[in-house]
């Protein structure tokens, strides 16, 4: 029972300074839970974002119900989700009934202007903290590149390629790209 | 009734937003031209701008937003779950899923194709706020000098934010707090 009101209690820290969504939280889950608390690694919280990136819902959802599942099975995944959820559905409850002009008032912009920098700074040190495991190879390279110009350029293209789509091709491509390998392994192990 | 209605059209949102964070918005804008009394176009648009300057995801908040607008508290409660549950079920199962067929050649191929994509998205996601909080495309535009294109304090604080990372150990929340501050205080 502590160890599921932990496992809560960690998720409403994480989702009360979640801003800009879900690839803004994957530095402060590394730095929560990979590195503080030890209860996942840095290369399962990456294949969980590449996994929630393609299903339905929303990424930091799709992430907690993930570390959650792993920590304590179906209560954990349960626990994790709904404390990621308190915060901000506390807050949009009281903005909702006491704030509506909340966005227009001018210290809360300054603020947001700052916090945006650092979100950009955090995703940044994200990508060259994931970059090495991630792309290691020439074909990975290509992939890398393809989604990432596609998305960039999607504002000029005649039809906007939905993201899922994207990402579901490459995992497409990484499974006959593998299965090549294995096949040419194979083949060279029966010439030997 | 209006509240179960109201579950099952974010539940619905939950299911076929794939993608995460602006996913959502085709769906809000549907709801909002089936469901006028709920909220209105203008309303997203406040809700993005309010999005923005709080933590969670755009869908949760919406979802929070609609829910309280049309029933109150419960139903602000009640639709954020709605949208949260066909994450919770459907990652259930793949979790399962994960665990079984770790290792296995199928499994780990699909990875290794979706690792760099999911990191090139990341890169986007990067950019994306990157050309909001780094950049003034408007000055740059009006008087054509490069000068004009970055915002020079929020490059130095990003600048600031980069070494502090490296060398201090703290963790990203402090920095988040910081940021803000610095925000108010030279009125970014």
């Amino acid at each position: 029972m502590n160890d599921l009101l932990d496992l809560y209690w960690t998720f409403v820290k994480i989702g009360s300074v979640t801003f800009g969504g879900g690839y803004a939280m994957l530095p402060i889950l590394e730095r929560e839970l990979a590195e503080k608390r030890h209860w996942t690694t840095m290369d399962d919280l990456r294949d969980y974002f590449s996994i929630g990136q393609c299903t339905p819902g929303i990424i930091a959802l799709n992430v907690s119900t993930f570390i959650g599942e792993k920590r304590h099975g179906v209560k954990g995944a349960l626990a994790a989700t709904v404390g990621f959820l308190t915060a901000p559905v506390l807050l949009i409850l009281l903005i909702a009934m006491f704030l509506t002009n909340f966005a227009q008032l001018e210290i809360i912009q300054h603020a947001f202007a700052g916090i945006r920098v650092c979100v950009c700074v955090l995703i940044v040190q994200a990508v060259l903290r994931l970059w090495k495991k991630s792309v290691v190879d020439a074909p990975s390279l290509v992939i890398y590149l393809a989604v990432f110009l596609l998305n960039v350029m999607s504002f000029f293209l005649p039809v906007r390629i939905p993201a899922a789509v994207l990402v579901i091709l490459s995992g497409v491509a990484g499974v006959l790209i593998s299965s090549c390998r294995y096949r040419k392994a194979q083949e060279g192990g029966e010439a030997k | 009734m209006k509240l179960l209605l109201l579950m099952y059209e974010f539940f619905k949102t939950g299911l076929f937003s794939v993608g995460g964070g602006l996913a959502t918005l085709p769906f809000l804008y549907e709801m909002s031209d089936r469901y006028p009394e709920w909220f209105t176009h203008a309303d997203i648009a406040d809700m993005i701008a309010i999005s923005e300057s709080t933590p969670g995801a755009i869908g949760i908040n919406m979802s929070t937003y609609a829910g309280y607008r049309t029933a109150g508290i419960l139903g602000g409660v009640l639709a954020s779950l709605a949208l949260a549950a066909p994450s919770v079920i459907i990652i259930l199962i793949i979790a399962k899923f994960l665990a079984k067929f770790r290792g296995n050649r199928m499994v780990e191929g699909a990875l290794y194709g979706l690792r760099p994509a999911s990191i090139a998205m990341i890169s986007v996601a990067g950019l994306n706020v990157a050309k909001v909080a780094l950049v003034n495309l408007n000055a740059f535009q009006l008087s054509g000098s490069i000068g004009d294109l970055f915002v020079w304090k929020a490059l130095i604080l990003a600048v600031l934010i980069f070494i502090g990372l490296k060398k201090l150990k703290w963790s990203p929340v402090i920095f988040i707090a910081l940021s803000a501050v610095v925000g108010i205080i030279f009125k970014f």
